[in-house]
């Protein structure tokens, strides 16, 4: 069943901006909600904005509300440098609980769930597989807050699936995104002068562009994809192999002994390297996204385009500050360019992305009217 | 905890899905590097295989030209020469070089400087998801050590006498693939480097899988690392077919045991002809 009547959460965070601007331009998706606790970071055109954060009662209101038939839950935090672990921890796990709360019943209209993941939900360990497939457990329990967390929130997803079978849940473990847009702590350590490393260890990273991102979040929504399936672009690097695409040198200043005190040394100058990270730069981790392209996703980059990509970028950041600001949500702004009968354009009220049916079903419903009489729909739009 | 099993295989093929190979990229996706294989082969390994233990090969003709095949050798020296040497041999003397990799011990990817080194060289941590990925998905060589660090660890007393081949992890990986196992039978590496005693102390203090004392380690220190020019024969067996035991034959456990058990026999035999038929341990 391809989504309809979509439910975005996590709107302001990156994926969930870009996800929502790629099923704009999809006629048949009839209605787009994001909720975030955040303004939107990119510009959207008929995504419906509510400002909320994971309140379950609220949530339900809008699904109930709005009929929504496919939820997009891309408001996982897997990134410990990008907030504290408290906010992590109630964010990934009782705010999936809430989500997941919203969304089941016996009366829900929701007939899909997409969940963002992560890989860290593999960790990296010294004794994992090169390739992990979506069948396999982690070997060892979680050592960072984050990966609990992440843990956690797919087991209340699991349990989700398991309650609620006639809804299809798909889970999604992505690798660590970088594109230039994306701001993690990987592309901050990337973009550093030189690429601190630990001295004896080449890990093993795999990378998956933006594009592809919202590009899967994407294939999920319009595709049935019940069950896991892992999210990477081809390829695997070795960190050598990634510093050299950047043009930069590696550092090996972290010791191979007493790393965590190191590291904790290089966070004092203001380098981000959060325990998760510290982890993938000893032991790196692969995943095999072979399950995914068989579902008939084809990746737009490998994991080696990707990071050149992320090199020219970076070059051409170097030159300065880009022309034009950012995107900047102003709340009546947006809504006097959706609602106010004052703006003018072609089709102002979305008459172009009716089908005939609807079109004739309108036409009927406006005659019906007392005192008016229309002629039949117009033939010039019905054919649009 | 144990790691798991290799994933039985899956209803619908996946190796139509593998990645892509990037002629640009000198680094496979296993971490494998040409350049540093191309530069150690250019100055030490090809003067080893040539000049230094004078490798003789018997039997290239047993390892397949194509498709996975599972490569099982006995295993010796403190620092074991065989592998490369087995690895050499298939690419100098086999109508169709192919490349083989090799696994090792979880604990080189997690020691400094080996993980990158074993890694680059074309090691593969002994996982049987890696090992099951390289023979069914991606039609490779594997060679493998079942005795492990028991047999490297062994004295020099024991040499040639095969140490327990491990729970037969080898021949359910093989199994599962269902492609051939190539037995290979290696003289000389047990001299090349012989350990006659282990320090304890040093071995944890170092957190190394044990600390040798070898005619010219630790007393010489990095030059602890050279070879005894002993001659070095390499007989490989005809390959045991795995495909055609039935159904699922690795959830016999008993029928695994008793493959694992016969190639190490056949290995066993072959070794007791050789060291016979040796007149001099450096001239062969």
């Amino acid at each position: 069943m391809s989504a309809r009547r979509v439910l975005i959460t996590g709107l302001s965070s990156y994926w969930g901006g870009r996800l929502a601007q790629a099923l704009e331009q999809d006629p048949a998706v009839e209605a787009i909600v994001g909720v975030s606790p955040a303004d939107p970071t990119c510009e959207l055109t008929r995504t419906e904005y509510v400002r909320v954060g994971t309140q379950h009662a609220l949530l339900k209101r809008i699904v109930q509300a709005a009929r929504i038939d496919t939820v997009i839950d891309t408001r996982l935090i897997v990134d410990s440098g990008a907030s504290s672990a408290r906010t992590a921890h109630e964010n990934n796990v009782i705010g999936t609980m809430n989500i997941l709360a919203a969304c089941g019943g016996p009366d829900s209209p929701v007939r899909k769930v997409v969940f963002k993941s992560s890989a860290h939900f593999y960790g990296c360990e010294r004794d994992d597989p090169a390739y992990f497939t979506e069948t396999m457990r982690r070997p060892h329990p979680p050592r960072t807050p984050i990966e609990q967390d992440i843990v956690e929130a797919e087991r209340a997803v699991a349990a989700f699936g398991g309650r609620n079978p006639g809804v299809t849940v798909t889970v999604l473990r992505f690798v660590n995104g970088l594109g230039p847009d994306l701001a993690t702590s990987h592309s901050a350590l990337l973009s550093l002068p030189a690429v601190p490393a630990i001295l004896g260890f080449d890990p093993r990273y795999q990378f998956i562009a933006e594009d592809d991102i919202s590009g899967v979040l994407e294939h999920a929504t319009r595709h049935d994809l019940p069950g896991v399936y892992n999210a990477a672009g081809d390829g695997v690097l070795a960190l050598s192999e990634v510093v050299s695409l950047l043009g930069k040198p590696a550092a090996p200043v972290l010791p191979p002994w007493g790393t965590g005190l190191s590291a904790s040394v290089l966070r004092r100058l203001g380098v981000k390297l959060p325990p998760e990270m510290l982890q993938q730069l000893r032991y790196g981790r692969a995943v095999d996204n072979r399950k995914l392209k068989a579902a008939g996703y084809a990746f737009r980059a490998t994991s080696r385009e990707t990071v050149q990509a992320f090199a020219e970028h970076l070059r051409v950041r170097s030159l300065g500050p880009a022309v034009g600001e950012g995107y900047q949500y102003e709340r009546e702004v947006e809504e006097f360019l959706r609602y106010s009968p004052a703006v003018r354009g072609d089709d102002r009220l979305g008459l172009g992305r009716m089908t005939a049916d609807q079109l004739a079903e309108l036409a009927r419903a406006l005659n019906a009217l007392p005192g008016r009489a229309l002629p039949g729909p117009d033939p010039e739009r019905a054919r649009r | 905890m144990k790691p798991q099993l290799s994933p039985a295989p899956r209803d619908e093929d996946l190796r139509a899905y593998l990645p892509a190979i990037e002629p640009e990229r000198t680094i496979s996706d296993w971490g494998r590097s040409e350049r540093l294989e191309g530069l150690l082969d250019a100055t030490v390994v090809s003067f080893l295989y040539h000049y230094w233990f004078r490798c003789e090969v018997e039997g290239i003709e047993h390892v397949p030209s194509t498709g996975g095949a599972l490569l099982v050798a006995n295993h010796a020296g403190a620092l074991p020469p065989d592998a490369s040497m087995i690895t050499k041999a298939i690419a100098e003397e086999h109508p169709r070089p192919r490349k083989l990799h090799l696994t090792v011990e979880h604990f080189f990817k997690g020691y400094p400087f080996f993980s990158m080194f074993v890694a680059k060289i074309g090691g593969v941590p002994a996982h049987p998801a890696n090992v099951h990925r390289l023979l069914a998905d991606e039609d490779q060589l594997v060679l493998v050590f079942p005795e492990g660090a028991k047999a490297s660890a062994k004295l020099y007393k024991d040499r040639y006498r095969l140490r327990r081949f491990g729970r037969g992890g080898f021949v359910e990986a093989a199994m599962r693939a269902g492609v051939p196992i190539v037995p290979i039978a290696v003289v000389g590496a047990e001299e090349a480097m012989p350990t006659f005693a282990h320090v304890g102390l040093l071995k944890r203090l170092t957190g190394l899988i044990y600390f040798p004392i070898t005619p010219l380690f630790p007393h010489l220190g990095l030059l602890g690392a050279a070879y005894l020019p002993a001659k070095f024969k390499l007989r490989f067996l005809p390959p045991v077919p795995t495909h055609r035991m039935g159904a699922e034959p690795w959830d016999d456990k008993g029928l695994v045991q008793a493959v694992a058990d016969d190639i190490r026999v056949r290995i066993q035999d072959e070794l007791v002809d050789m060291v016979g038929r040796r007149r001099s341990v450096w001239l062969g």
